[in-house]
């Protein structure tokens, strides 16, 4: 009986309508959870890069914290395309940068959230998305107010290896950021290249990869590239670089 | 039939089953399962333990899931019905970590997927659950998946001490001030081949210490 294709057949149904029934009953009761975190990491990822909400390890309430620190210094968030002109109607923050990276670059909604600092020092900050070794890269870089030098940067991924790839997320590869420029003393777009360590000497627009992290580091170099390119036309604009 | 009904918990049959698993019959040093996972995520201490904990709770679920289960299954579609249990277990740890410990998961990305493909969870479902009671499957799941954790979470101590100098990102050696005298983190140990020599030196030095490990020629 038990060996019975009949018998078989109906164990696999309901055995699958039973897991099926679990797991998507799960998925929906836990999903405003998800979706929080998701929201309160994209914040905090905001405002890390502009050096906010650092205390976020030690406080109690941390969803209240980062909502906090973000109500007070992003001061502004909006919406533009490749040519630099501003898109009405669209809420930054709920821009998906994954979705946007795969249309064609005249094709993409591109955020840019406004920082001001207590001393109303402002940063502009835009999100960037590529790919690494094992999947995805990402992360913001927050900007100085002359559209070219790197205030700050913050990087995450999905999986690259721990201690090799991983590491761009770490204090130490990002801060080599700082200060680096994104246009060069012509007024010339040149991105922020990854190097491997030691092959040609570091200047304003080089950074050192990681050792054993070669592929995740040209990740890295290659949305760079590919990310800022595409606010080049607005950074343009706001800055008037003079040619002469 | 009846003597075993008036079994205590933890009888000393019991026990074993929780035991051999961490030593005599561990799955890595031993039976030299679950190799690939162990060589992956133990270049950091973290997602070791978390892989580790995640590893217990889906192998004590799947196997007495199995185990209830085990005189209704046919026998055809055993391995299916196996993997269809590992699987939605797997799925309900990611999200559950998704829902309520999201940094560690986005740590861990796709390991905790990836326990699904752990040789070591269906192979003690097809030799144990299959066959035995829910309580002792119950005790051989965890047991073994304790065996697995342990070795996972001492070549992960390793690696990531001698490796980058921490210990669950605690910059360990730089407190302690070894760089001064010249010491350096060796690179290589965060490479996989050093895992696997670790997990070489673990076998070792549990061989020499359990002769009855040792094959006779």
């Amino acid at each position: 009986m038990k060996d019975s294709n009949t018998y078989i057949f109906l164990y696999a149904s309901a055995m699958v309508i039973v897991v099926a029934a679990v797991l998507s009953t799960v998925a929906t009761l836990l999903k405003p959870y998800q979706d929080l975190n998701i929201e309160m990491a994209k914040k905090l990822d905001i405002l890390r890069s502009v050096e906010k909400a650092e205390r976020v390890a030690e406080v109690d309430d941390r969803n209240a914290y980062i909502d906090g620190e973000y109500e007070r210094y992003i001061v502004d968030s909006y919406v533009i395309n490749h040519l630099g002109e501003v898109q009405e109607g669209i809420d930054a923050f709920e821009v998906n940068v994954r979705e946007e990276n795969r249309k064609p670059v005249d094709q993409r909604n591109l955020p840019i959230f406004v920082a001001r600092d207590d001393d109303g020092s402002e940063n502009f900050i835009i999100p960037v998305y590529g790919r690494g070794l094992w999947g995805p890269v990402f992360g913001y870089i927050a900007f100085e107010d002359d559209y070219n030098t790197i205030f700050g940067v913050i990087f995450d991924h999905e999986g690259e290896t721990p201690g090799l790839g991983a590491e761009i997320s770490t204090p130490a590869f990002e801060n080599q950021f700082k200060g680096k420029k994104i246009f060069d003393d012509a007024g010339e777009f040149v991105s922020i290249d990854v190097i491997k360590p030691g092959t040609v000497p570091l200047n304003e627009h080089r950074v050192d990869g990681i050792s054993g992290g070669t592929i995740t580091g040209n990740g890295v170099d290659a949305m760079l590239e590919d990310t800022l390119g595409s606010y080049v036309a607005y950074f343009r604009k706001q800055k008037n670089v003079n040619h002469e | 039939m009846s003597k075993t009904d008036k079994e205590p918990l933890f009888s000393g049959k019991n026990i074993k089953l929780l035991s051999t698993p961490l030593n005599d019959e561990n799955p890595i040093t031993v039976q030299v399962l679950g190799i690939c996972s162990a060589l992956a995520v133990t270049a950091m201490l973290e997602p070791a333990v978390v892989l580790a904990v995640a590893v217990i709770v889906v192998m004590g679920a799947a196997n007495v899931i199995i185990s209830l289960l085990r005189n209704t299954i046919p026998s055809r579609i055993r391995i299916i019905v196996q993997l269809v249990v590992i699987a939605s277990l797997v799925i309900l740890v990611d999200q559950v970590l998704k829902a309520f410990f999201y940094d560690v998961s986005r740590q861990l990305s796709v390991f905790v997927g990836l326990i699904i493909t752990n040789c070591i969870i269906m192979g003690r479902l097809e030799a144990f659950a299959l066959g035995n009671k829910p309580w002792p499957s119950f005790l051989d799941g965890v047991g073994n998946a304790a065996g697995y954790g342990w070795i996972l979470i001492v070549v992960g101590f390793f690696r990531e001490l001698l490796g980058s100098g921490n210990l669950w990102g605690y910059p360990v050696m730089e407190t302690l001030g070894v760089y001064n005298f010249g010491y350096e983190d060796n690179g290589f140990m965060i490479l996989p081949p050093m895992a696997l020599i670790t997990v070489g030196v673990i076998i070792w030095v549990q061989r020499s210490r359990n002769r009855k490990l040792i094959e006779s020629q």
